[in-house]
């Protein structure tokens, strides 16, 4: 490959070299410069397909030993101890009820904590630590959440290890990105349309209610569709708050013990025999499916919602 | 500099009942001038008083931006602010619906007065002030909604949800601003799809709906072309019987055009004001002379 970079490149000096054309690099520093920019389109071109080819292989991997794996059966089979008969039931409609358990908690919590920031805190001391601290938890680990959620929702507020706690604790988890989120979307919105609502002598409230969250609505939605794509495959934070390995039955209350995708996923993998690793495979291509699907409403509203602000 | 003179020359005399106590009637010469132009209404040389502005300073932290402003307005009528970049004149305007109150580093002192209430008392809603004072804005922003919604909204917050009343009031405000013809097959069209000068019609017609008595103008036409623009400098001619208009504008024809009074800022000094025939014909001030005339600004 890199051969044959050089050789364009020696084709090209060569051409310029002939032509009367005033305009082509003749000078050293010039073709120097055109060569740095060559070269770092192909450095660029080279990482891009390295994060890219990887990916590829594991998802083509994945394809190939778990794909026909995937039927109806497998879906609404419980799991079980023979490889064959086991199912992914409870483990999706766990996934389920998490996402929107966590979407009921963690949306109104992080879009009221975003209107406050952006509409009604003044610019003090105060709400800078509360914004800098509130970017310092996007990062945290999630396993430090799993035991924040063990301490306070599985056991001070005595919601047990169910699916309940569960959502709790991935609501924290991706309230900090939902908060940023919003934020920027209300940040967006142009101060011309509150100037317009404030002039009509709509209040504050009104403001918000009918210009300025309608209009950063699409930037919200986007915010939290990605941050509940991240927490679907979160695994860490639910084994420590006590998500079961083995769950037979397929939950129907916030209160009833749970397990997710990513756990059983992980469950069968560790399991010895080949035809569990095939499952487990066929369970991740779901998993993708969901997380991908996710993305893909997240990308359409931001496709749309741009074109609306425009 | 004769700072006192031009002060003294800038308040109108008057005698409207509700707001006379803040009129000081003026013996000096520059008197005369004002009073001459004002509208002759039943034989008296009076004007009624709209809004004042007495020792009035802004300031955007220490930035000081207005500068003791004294200064009546005159309520049916329309008055044009003029001045180079950056004088004050936005912030003065905005000073009349409190929208500066939004900023956080505004700061203001002195007494503005509306009909003769205070609009800075501690009592005063900015909410309610705001359906008094209408306001339309340099660039057309009309809500992201469709054209019936944008009429609407101003009484929708105010809890009015009857259709035949909306109805009503988005057709009236339509007609008034001159769009009616233009939209009235299609109120369901998203505002966003109008002209520019259709837009800002369209918030003119927004602004009347909630029924004001005064509407500020931040430089309205600024955006828009000379025909759009001759559209809305018709319109606020036959509003002015209605309400009381204020102007911003950069351009000097139009307020020669449509204002009847006009004063002249610089540096957040008020510099002139008187009507506006004399202030083009007849300046008295060298730097209005050299801004009207387009020798600085
Ligand atoms: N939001 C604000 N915060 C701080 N300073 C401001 C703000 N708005 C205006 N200023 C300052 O106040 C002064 C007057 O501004 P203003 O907008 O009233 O001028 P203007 O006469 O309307 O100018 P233009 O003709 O350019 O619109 C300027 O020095 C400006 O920098
Ligand atoms: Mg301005």
């Amino acid at each position: 490959m890199s051969s044959q970079v050089i050789e364009i490149l020696q084709e090209k000096r060569l051409r310029s070299q002939k032509s009367d054309n005033p305009f082509v690099a003749r000078s050293h520093y010039a073709r120097l410069n055109k060569f740095r920019d060559n070269s770092f389109k192909i450095v660029g071109i080279i990482s891009t397909l390295f994060g890219l080819a990887v990916l590829g292989y594991f998802l083509i991997d994945i394809f190939i030993d778990g794909v026909s794996r995937i039927n109806w059966d497998f879906l609404t089979s419980l799991p079980s101890r023979k490889a064959e008969k086991a199912g992914i039931l409870p483990a999706w409609t766990g996934s389920a009820w998490i996402l929107g358990l966590t979407t009921l908690i963690a949306l109104p919590l992080g879009v009221a904590a975003g209107i406050y920031f952006e509409e009604y805190a003044k610019k003090n001391r105060f709400n800078h630590l509360l914004e800098v601290n509130i970017a310092n938890l996007a990062g945290v680990p999630s396993i430090i959440y799993g035991i924040l959620g063990l301490e306070v929702f599985v056991r001070i507020m005595g919601f047990g290890e169910t699916l309940l706690s569960g959502a709790f604790t991935l609501a924290l988890l991706i309230l900090p990105i939902i908060i940023v989120a919003t934020r920027e979307a209300i940040k967006a919105v142009p101060n011309t349309l509150r100037e317009a609502s404030y002039g009509l002598g709509a209040s504050k409230w009104q403001t918000i209610k009918w210009q300025v969250l309608p209009a950063a609505s699409g930037g919200i939605l986007t915010g939290t569709i990605l941050a509940l794509s991240r927490a679907v495959g979160e695994t860490a934070p639910l084994i420590v708050i006590g998500a079961l390995a083995y769950v037979p039955f397929v939950p129907s209350s916030p209160m009833d013990s749970f397990t997710v995708l990513p756990m059983q996923i992980f469950n069968w993998t560790s399991r010895p025999q080949a035809a569990f690793l095939v499952n487990a495979a066929a369970a991740i291509i779901i998993l993708l499916v969901i997380t991908f699907i996710l993305n893909g409403i997240a990308i359409y509203l931001r496709n749309k919602w741009q074109k609306k602000l425009i | 500099m004769a700072k006192e003179t031009y002060m003294m020359a800038s308040e109108f005399v008057l005698n409207k009942s509700r707001s006379s106590e803040l009129i000081i009637p003026n013996t000096k010469l520059e008197t005369d001038v004002v009073a001459q132009s004002i509208k002759i209404e039943s034989g008296r040389q009076l004007a009624d008083i709209k809004i004042s502005s007495k020792n009035l300073n802004v300031y955007y932290g220490d930035n000081h931006v207005l500068k003791n402003i004294n200064m009546s307005i005159a309520s049916n009528s329309i008055t044009a602010f003029i001045g180079p970049s950056g004088c004050g004149k936005s912030t003065y305007l905005r000073v009349f619906n409190r929208m500066n109150d939004l900023i956080d580093s505004f700061n203001m002192n002195g007494k503005v007065e509306v009909d003769g209430f205070d609009i800075y008392d501690k009592s005063v809603e900015t909410d309610e002030l705001r359906k008094k004072i209408g306001m339309v804005f340099q660039k057309p922003n009309p809500f992201p909604k469709s054209i019936y919604e944008n009429v609407a909204y101003g009484l929708k917050i105010q809890g009015i949800k009857k259709k035949s009343v909306l109805d009503d009031a988005v057709e009236k405000s339509l007609k008034q601003a001159a769009l009616w013809e233009e939209v009235k097959s299609d109120l369901k069209k998203s505002a966003l799809a109008l002209s520019g000068g259709q837009q800002q019609r369209l918030c003119i017609a927004r602004t009347l709906a909630v029924e004001p008595s005064v509407i500020l103008m931040d430089e309205p036409t600024s955006a828009l072309d000379p025909i759009a623009s001759a559209k809305i400098e018709d319109l606020m001619t036959e509003l002015k019987d209605q309400y009381t208009i204020i102007v911003v504008t950069h351009n000097m024809q139009q307020a020669s055009r449509v204002s009847d009074y006009t004063a002249f800022f610089y540096m957040g000094d008020l510099i002139e004001f008187s009507d506006t025939k004399s202030m083009f014909l007849n300046p008295k001030k060298e730097r209005t002379q050299n801004y009207i005339t387009g020798r600085f600004g």
